[in-house]
């Protein structure tokens, strides 16, 4: 009996240990120097060329020239991505300004985007069914999906018509699912995002009501890393400023390599040239390191307001937060919107800089 | 006989072993969470007690800011209501042609292939199809519910028809049973704690197929709450609403097995 005891004591006591191990293992990275980096990217129009990249030794050609190793991993999962990356896992990831500050820097993770590569130029948008004004909205239940940048741009669209949430109803929907909910009779209003949206307004009864058109510079799509990583790094963050300059040198080329080009990324993404033209019209890329660099120096302060209280006011800055002011974000010159001593997302034009003067 | 198989542990033992593994595994988030925190007291993933704490008061006790109502409520009696409505349709649904598929040969030759073939079929893959029929309100999410657990409980019921001794039917023939008084007398009154079993296993499927329905298109519901969570990575409320649908699933497991002792007592006599 007591022997018994004994050894199934220690049994649990090293599956005990094994657990404990295994829960060591999602210990936070230490920033360190070091020589492997990992980066995380989905499918949209504005980061087909960092796929491209990958696939065409563009990333491996900066990677060797700074003797270090870069993996982009493709994510099916957005937001998995995102949530790596706030977890340690990842370096880096390609997100939106809005998730960049709502889950790795509310979650206490110093993120600073590094590269704008664009922003959303029509990309998302708000589609009634058989109505063709913003107004008719109200009373419907929208299908969206929630805490998304779907769900700012509506918060956006009715703020301008001096309408607010409350005046419908909001149904978190899928976006996998968006263009199969639309086909059901009982769903009547939509936001969402390219491909998506092109997709829907084949419909006859599908109106195009609002758009991000109309809030230009509001939704960034940017590479987010690790504040401390990059800090450890530099060469890290150099080798992505070159590879991403790179690719968009030769994609905005206007010559036969660029159309090549384009059509390997329309291709990556589930469509074709002409359909990833489409998609690049309702984005404002930003081609050049020049034109990131003036797009900081514009009203970037104003911008960052708006998502900062849209996310406080849906709770997503954390339960600490007494205000959109909560976190603050340090701006590429150095001045700070919001809690100057709670600053966890920045923006940088340091590398972009380096671009722009030849000397990555 | 001295062996491993043959030593019992006493009750005190028994207890003591079956904490361990619980044990354990708190003990192990409690380092890990620990070790995370100390290096960003924000961290998301592994959140501490405290803030767990704060989580479920806010959910469960606190009317939520924006719509005055308690998040936890609303979203416990939706999915209830969803899992309830999709079991009980299923169960029936089951009952019937698990009975008349095991006795009847005639329905056995028309639905068995069909039923059968109709069990393989993933229902997540369908879910365009169970949209557009259904569209996305509360009625795709019961079927959604009912077609993904209903094949298995008539197969299993059609079986276990199947196993009913052939002495017993013939000798209520020889009485002068009808097949409609077969089926009454004899059949249902034995098949009815077998469907309580076959409902029982299926209701892990029920949940899963609930949550999935939920996360698809919702605005209420346990799996609704974790998916629209996990976009920002809010460890501190998914936590606590596993373990809350943990325990209503192990709740209602035992709820049916207490009624089907109660109901059905004859089953237990003998042992």
């Amino acid at each position: 009996m007591t022997s018994f005891r004994l050894s199934s004591l220690r049994t649990f006591a090293a599956a005990l240990v094994a657990t404990a191990l295994a829960f060591t293992a999602l210990s936070p990275a230490h920033a360190e120097a070091k020589k492997d980096f990992k980066v995380g990217w989905s499918i949209y129009v504005g980061w087909m060329p960092w796929g491209y990249a990958m696939d065409h030794g563009i990333v491996k050609k900066w990677a060797d020239k700074y003797d270090i190793n870069i993996e982009l991993v493709q994510f099916n999962d957005y937001i998995e991505g995102i949530n790596q990356f706030t977890a340690g896992a990842y370096d880096g990831v390609m997100a939106t300004n809005m998730d960049a500050l709502a889950i790795p820097s509310a979650g206490g993770v110093d993120s600073t985007i590094l590269v704008i590569g664009d922003y959303s130029d029509g990309n998302d948008a708000i589609i009634l069914k058989g109505k063709d004004k913003l107004e008719d909205i109200k009373g419907q239940k929208v299908n969206l999906v929630e805490l998304s940048v779907s769900h700012y741009v509506l918060a956006r669209a009715l703020e301008n018509i001096g309408m607010s949430e409350k005046d419908v109803t909001v149904v978190n929907t899928s976006d996998a699912d968006m263009i199969a909910a639309y086909a059901t009779p009982d769903v009547t209003a939509m936001v969402t995002w390219n491909p998506m949206v092109a997709e829907i307004l084949k419909e006859k009864d599908a109106y195009n009501v609002y758009d991000s058109k109309k809030l230009p510079g509001e939704i960034q799509d940017s590479l987010v890393v690790n504040t401390q990583t990059m800090k450890d790094n530099p060469a890290f963050a150099k080798a992505m400023t070159g590879i991403w300059y790179e690719t968009m040198a030769l994609m905005s080329g206007g010559d036969a390599a660029a159309e090549a080009a384009k059509a390997a990324m329309g291709e990556a993404s589930g469509t074709d040239l002409a359909g990833y033209e489409e998609q690049l019209a309702a984005t404002k890329m930003f081609y050049t390191p020049e034109g990131y660099i003036g797009f900081t120096e514009g009203n970037l302060a104003e911008l960052t307001q708006f998502v900062s209280k849209f996310l406080f006011d849906h709770g997503l800055l954390g339960q600490d937060a007494t205000s959109p002011d909560y976190i603050g974000i340090e701006l590429a010159d150095g001045t700070v919107v919001g809690n100057a001593d709670n600053v966890l997302l920045r923006y940088t034009t340091e590398y972009a800089k380096m671009a722009a003067e030849g000397k990555l | 006989m001295r062996r491993l198989i043959n030593r019992q542990p006493d009750v005190v033992v028994r207890f003591g072993l079956m904490l361990i593994p619980f044990i354990a595994v708190v003990i192990a988030y409690m380092i890990a969470s620990e070790a995370r925190l100390s290096a960003n007291p924000n961290d998301k993933l592994l959140p501490g007690w405290s803030t767990i704490a704060a989580a479920i008061e806010r959910m469960a006790f606190l009317p939520d800011q924006r719509t005055g109502s308690y998040l936890l409520l609303q979203d416990t009696i939706s999915s209830l209501t969803r899992l309830g409505i999709g079991v009980a349709v299923a169960t029936l649904i089951g009952g019937i042609f698990g009975v008349l598929q095991g006795l009847i040969p005639y329905f056995r030759a028309t639905f068995s292939a069909f039923t059968g073939v109709l069990s393989m079929i993933p229902p997540l893959a369908v879910l365009p199809i169970l949209f557009i029929v259904f569209g996305l309100g509360e009625l795709a999410k019961v079927v959604l519910v009912a077609v993904g657990i209903a094949p298995f409980i008539i197969r299993d019921l059609a079986l276990r028809t199947e196993e009913i001794p052939h002495e017993e039917i013939i000798k209520a023939q020889t009485l002068g049973a009808s097949t409609w008084q077969i089926i009454l007398r004899i059949v249902v009154p034995q098949m009815l704690p077998r469907l309580i079993d076959g409902v029982r296993l299926s209701l892990g499927a029920a949940w899963l197929f609930l949550i999935a329905a939920e996360a698809i298109a919702s605005d209420s519901g346990l799996g609704y709450r974790i998916f629209l969570m996990r976009r920002y990575l809010a460890m501190d409320v998914i936590l606590p609403y596993v373990a809350w649908i943990t325990l209503l699933a192990f709740t209602l497991d035992f709820a049916l097995r207490l009624f089907q002792r109660i109901a059905f007592r004859w089953m237990y006599r003998g042992n």
